[in-house]
């Protein structure tokens, strides 16, 4: 996957997370920026469990690499529904498909307007370029 | 998301993750702004191969190339090339230059004949250790002396003075280019660089000679950082380029890779040797640190003596120890470590997945009562406690 790939079809963070609106619900992963940032991943630790509720900006859990560790920080608040129990026994699929596959949680929005706040597609592809890419 | 590590920019990936505010204000000093940072010779090679390049005591310095565990593999079966030119070379020479050398180290300097080096510390009169060095005997009145790259100054100056109204004393590290060659093709290949490659085949573990490989004047010495077989080549800064080309290119059809300071740690921790500001340090002494191997104290007097008797003679307070986890979770440099019910009892000094071990290990200081194989400690992670077993070490050794 390279490193630019972007989909239009989800909204972003500025810390190079994705939001995907199905079903009334938006799951939330990792961009493939990220991904060729952080390089091989081999944990994703998911500090919160269904029915809890989380905060926009503060972190959910924690995703390491051989060589570093990074905080997972929440683009919506409201209560999570569904968590990815595969990260757990197979991290490195979020180096393989981070858009799809290895999407982290799903969160029912507290408040929609918060999604209306985080990038579209042109203006997170713009961030990507001022980024050195 | 890209949080403490990479949130900076994509020249900014830490090497290890280091969440004690003592490690991170002691990186915080090494890391200059670019402007300020040092490049070795072979800059141009690392962004033509892809490097990603990051500030590194002083230094920008390829962290990874193709990834870090591509690398890792690549060195286990086949053969990875490292720069590790921003290491220091000093020079002591002159009739008194065996025993300036030989007083400044721990190991035996008196041991070695022409062509041989050895592995030891150095370490100041409280009997820490202030850099761990390998030791090279080019004659009895000439000694080359390589040191880490972020204890430069301070060898530099520790070994100047020592040499003062004694032997000469010159310090080579910006003339000096260091090539390291690593895994079990690293022979087969160098035969293929240079006329000398099947004398240097046979070459002892710790020996060193002269050769010209890729038409440049070398010196290949039978050393490493890794765990496996291999040679560091040191060559005059305007060949390293050429012969650094050479070698990649050999390589590619045997599998060779070219490897970073990333897969360089992992290889070494993989082999439990020791890093210079995570095992080792001015707070360490070689006796706790698993390097009585290198203090003979039978050899006369050195720096640092009378305080390794006195802690040889008093007992070790703490070991160090290898460690896997258990439980789901990665050990990380400054990580406390916990005995069962869950009081601080150590630290871990370095953590990462073991790409060939294939587990979740790492090193760390313990009390002796607890540095027994099989006893089991817990490890906080960042609030998390994950379970660990302390294990024996080397994590990895090479079959052959």
């Amino acid at each position: 996957m390279s490193s630019d790939d972007v989909r239009s079809d989800r909204r972003y963070t500025k810390d190079h997370e994705w939001t995907k609106e199905e079903d009334g619900r938006v799951l939330v992963g990792i961009t493939a920026y990220a991904v060729d940032q952080l390089g091989d991943i081999t944990l994703v630790n998911l500090d919160v469990k269904v029915g809890e509720t989380i905060t926009q900006g503060k972190a959910f859990g924690t995703i390491e690499s051989v060589k570093t560790l990074s905080d997972l920080f929440a683009p919506v608040s409201g209560k999570v529904v569904q968590i990815n129990d595969l990260l757990e026994r197979e991290p490195e699929k979020v180096n393989e498909d981070c858009y799809d596959r290895a999407w982290m949680i799903a969160v029912e929005p507290s408040d929609r307007s918060e999604l209306d706040g985080l990038l579209d597609v042109t203006a997170y592809t713009e961030l990507l370029k001022n980024a050195g890419h | 998301m890209l949080g403490s590590c990479v949130r900076a920019g994509p020249h900014r990936t830490t090497i290890d993750f280091a969440p004690d505010p003592d490690y991170i204000a002691r990186v915080s000093t090494m890391d200059q702004s670019p402007a300020a940072l040092r490049r070795t010779p072979l800059y141009d090679e690392h962004l033509r191969l892809g490097g990603r390049l990051v500030p590194y005591a002083g230094w920008e310095m390829p962290v990874q190339y193709k990834g870090v565990t591509d690398e890792h593999r690549a060195v286990r079966a086949a053969a990875g090339i490292f720069d590790v030119s921003h290491m220091g070379e000093l020079v002591l020479s002159g009739d008194s230059a065996a025993d300036v050398v030989n007083h400044l180290i721990t190991n035996d300097a008196k041991r070695l004949m022409d062509g041989q080096a050895l592995y030891t510390v150095a370490c100041n009169d409280a009997g820490t250790i202030l850099d761990d060095l390998i030791v090279y005997r080019v004659s009895q009145t000439k000694w080359l002396i390589v040191c880490n790259a972020a204890n430069r100054d301070k060898m530099v100056a520790h070994f100047r003075a020592a040499a003062a109204n004694h032997c000469d004393f010159d310090d080579a590290s910006d003339r000096t280019a260091l090539i390291a060659l690593q895994g079990p093709k690293a022979l087969a290949l160098l035969a293929q660089a240079g006329g000398e490659g099947a004398a240097l085949a046979e070459l002892p573990s710790f020996h060193f000679r002269d050769a010209t490989l890729a038409n440049v004047p070398c010196t290949v010495a039978r050393t490493g950082y890794t765990g496996e077989d291999g040679v560091e080549i040191f060559c005059p800064t305007d060949g390293a380029a050429q012969l650094w080309r050479a070698l990649v290119e050999l390589g590619a059809p045997i599998g060779l890779e070219p490897a970073g300071l990333a897969a360089r740690d992992t290889l070494r921790l993989e082999a439990r040797l020791s890093l210079y500001g995570n095992e080792i340090d001015e707070s360490t002494n070689p006796l706790e640190a698993g390097l009585a191997w290198v203090v003979k104290l039978d050899k006369g007097d050195f720096v640092g003596r009378t305080a390794l008797e006195r802690f040889k003679a008093a007992g070790l307070t703490r070991k160090l120890v290898g460690f896997e986890m258990i439980g789901r979770g990665i050990a990380r440099h400054g990580y406390p470590l916990l005995d069962k019910v869950g009081i601080k009892v150590g630290l871990c000094t370095s953590g990462s997945p073991g790409p060939t071990v294939g587990k979740n290990i790492g090193l760390g200081y313990l009390p002796t009562s607890l540095a027994e194989v099989g006893t089991s400690i817990e490890v906080d992670c960042r609030g998390r406690s994950v379970s660990a077993v302390v294990v024996k070490t080397p994590f990895y050794k090479r079959s052959s």
